[in-house]
């Protein structure tokens, strides 16, 4: 068949039109093409060596100097969440004012792809990927814990020590009063997980899907920028967004895998007895590691979309069974309920100045928004390379929405079933134990708790390897410019290199340290997002609606 | 003995492909068989082009090229993929099956210690179709 002649499901239709930004940069100009023995790269030389060095250093410095790089870094993390508490909130508003704005205005029937795209993935397949990228993780260890955490906290009421509020309930708890300790406890959890974190997330994926495939730049961080750095961006104001973005993702993603392989050794441990020492982690790091490799390997469509999707189908599994087996009409009610609380709550809890409650704000919400942000390079990428064809309307109410409701109707699941078996059947070990075993001992709490804990090990597990092998992707396609198809050896790579850089912290110590240096990236990428609004309705008023 | 040759193309390693459209056009012209050029792009832009359209513009210009300057007259065939990288090795037997192709002519490189373990292009597809394949090094 020649080209003139394209069959439905090869080359799409015409694009119809779109508004390509006329650059004279290449993708791929500045890469270079080096041999390591039998192994071909294709690299962007300033962003891949300055990463790779950078976290080199970083990883040697908190090796040597684990206890005070932890110390310094977790400082300027607390520093930097404590004192731009108000700039997190503030920014986390302005994302969701944007996306519901964009939803209600006439640009939100610009079409990513072009006016006659049509999308790549059907929705089962796309909303599994963004969701087991983006938040997997950790609705499996906050789905229990934080419910129970405001609830208790909130049930504590206020308490004071020279003028400051010293407790940890949200807005003005609920002193003894359960019901209502529980409204404000599932309101506060689901704040958290619902519309602002998708929404900062939703930001990062429309910058980057609008640039690429309407404006036909590269997909990388630095396009975003283009309208306000013009030809700039291909130079060291790019290199810098780019290199911000690599290290805030392999940070992120490294450390998350070394304290998941701790957290994941002690679920094994309480459920099946296996020893939980530094040698099971060690083994679940290279497991995780190795089936990511395998997955990369497999490529987006036979690796991280299948497994996506069997993660997916085995989390709504255990969800249906703690909905069944649990209090399913009090789960039923309160998903109302709760749904209720958090749009009653949502403008008093995203309101940044004029409160009191200084430990929730700010341990919680900007610690939170920080996190949230830090990791939007990385799903927010990933989000936009899957993303074509769906019109920015769409593309919002699918990645803000529908992912907010599943967040609600999880939290509602876990965390409404915990407290009401710390309240009805007295289970307040679920309360004392430590949150990576809270899912584990609520789990013991219900019939066939030995198959659903094995479940719930088998989806920590598979989570980090959507996480790790989709951020892989990403670090790949940064780092080589923006372009998808370098060779395949890069992606190995930089997975390799991820589960390395964890199993050497978890070994030497220094997660912390790293982990507070990724969190703290969440500041300059929140000033940098900022940034990407205006981008975002600049681009888009300048497309063919 | 053979009517239709494939021939896969890479638009962004055109310098590494013409020892390969050499013997492609000579064989084309030895057996008055048609000659078909395939190529596989993704849907973000590459070096080669911002879009699939343009790819599919580029590939045809660079047929229409080819076939002019090689004195042979050929076509192509373009397909989009999400991860070209990985998705060719599914692609180019389905594009041979789909043209009905009954020789492969392609540009492979020399086997080193990694071929025992992960197997070229070339070799994953002569696993996987029925046309004859000819690796040009």
């Amino acid at each position: 068949m020649s080209v003139d002649t394209p069959a439905e499901d090869l080359i799409p239709p015409p694009e119809g039109d779109v508004d390509l930004i006329e650059t004279d940069y290449e993708i791929g100009q500045d890469n270079i093409q080096p041999k390591l023995g039998p192994l071909g790269f294709d690299i962007h030389n300033p962003v891949f060596a300055t990463s790779a060095i950078v976290i080199t250093l970083f990883v040697i410095f908190s090796l040597v100097f684990h206890d005070s790089a932890g110390d310094a870094f977790e400082a300027m993390r607390t520093w930097l969440t404590s004192n731009f508490d108000w700039f997190f909130l503030l920014a986390g508003n302005v994302f969701v004012i944007l996306c519901i704005g964009l939803v209600l205005s006439p640009l939100g029937s610009v079409r990513l792809g072009g006016k006659d795209a049509t999308p790549d993935y059907n929705y089962i397949g796309w909303f599994s990927m963004l969701f087991a990228a983006g938040m997997g993780i950790g609705l499996m260890f906050f789905g229990v814990s934080e419910p129970i955490s405001h609830y208790t906290s909130s049930l504590g009421g206020i308490t004071e020590e020279g003028g400051l509020r010293t407790d940890w309930a949200p807005l003005g708890g609920a002193l003894e009063d359960p019901e209502a300790a529980r409204r404000l406890g599932m309101a506060a959890t689901i704040f958290h997980w619902g519309l602002h974190p998708w929404a900062i997330y939703a930001v990062v994926a429309l910058a980057l899907a609008l640039f690429t495939f309407n404006k036909g730049l590269p997909l990388t961080i630095r396009s975003m920028f283009y309208p306000i750095f013009g030809e700039r961006v291909w130079g060291w104001p790019g290199h810098i967004i780019d290199i911000l973005a690599v290290l805030a993702t392999l940070f992120g993603l490294a450390t998350s895998l070394g304290y998941g392989a701790q957290q994941a050794s002690a679920g094994l441990n309480f459920v099946f007895g296996i020893p939980g020492g530094i040698n099971t982690q060690i083994i679940l790091i290279c497991a995780i590691t190795g089936v990511a490799t395998y997955s990369v390997l497999r490529g987006l469509d036979g690796g991280v979309k299948v497994l996506s999707e069997i993660n997916m189908a085995l989390a709504a599994v255990l969800l249906l069974f703690v909905l069944l087996v649990g209090p399913t009409i009090g789960i039923l009610t309160g998903f109302g309920a709760n749904l209720a609380a958090y749009a009653q709550d949502l403008i008093p809890l995203s309101n940044p100045f004029g409160r009191a409650d200084d430990n929730f704000r700010q341990g919680w919400t900007s610690f939170y928004w920080a996190w949230w942000i830090s990791w939007s390079p990385f799903v927010g990428m990933f989000i936009a390379r899957v993303s074509r064809g769906r019109t920015v309307r769409e593309f919002i109410i699918a990645v803000l929405v529908i992912p907010s409701i599943v967040s609600v109707l999880w939290m509602t699941v876990f965390g409404g079933t915990a407290i009401t078996l710390i309240n009805n059947a007295g289970l307040t070990e679920i309360a004392d134990a430590a949150l990576e075993l809270k899912l584990f001992v609520m789990l013991e709490g219900l019939p066939l708790s030995a198959i659903t804990s094995l479940v719930g090990v088998i989806l920590v597990i598979v989570f980090f390897v959507t996480s790790s092998d989709s951020g892989s992707l990403v670090i790949d396609t940064i780092t080589a410019g923006g372009k998808i198809n370098a060779p395949v050896s890069q992606r190995v790579f930089w997975c390799t290199f991820e589960g390395l850089v964890a199993v050497v912290l978890l070994l030497g110590g220094g997660l912390g340290a790293l982990q507070a240096m990724a969190v703290s990236t969440g500041f300059p990428f929140a000033i940098v997002l900022l940034l990407a609004c205006y981008t975002i309705v600049k681009g888009l008023m300048s497309e063919p609606r | 003995m053979y009517k239709k040759i494939v021939v896969p193309v890479d638009l962004e390693h055109i310098d590494k492909l013409s020892k390969a459209l050499d013997v492609a056009a000579n064989l084309g012209k030895l057996f008055e068989a048609e000659l078909i050029y395939v190529g596989v792009t993704p849907t973000v832009p590459t070096t080669v082009a911002h879009n699939p359209d343009e790819y599919v513009a580029k590939l045809k210009a660079f047929t229409t090229s080819e076939s002019g300057r090689r004195g042979h007259p050929a076509t192509s065939k373009a397909f989009t993929s999400h991860d070209p990288s990985i998705d060719i090795d599914q692609y180019l037997p389905r594009a041979v099956a789909e043209v009905g192709g009954d020789l492969v002519v392609m540009a492979s490189h020399v086997p080193g210690f990694f071929d025992r373990f992960w197997p070229s292009h070339g070799e994953n597809l002569a696993s996987h179709t029925n046309a004859s394949v000819f690796l040009v090094r």
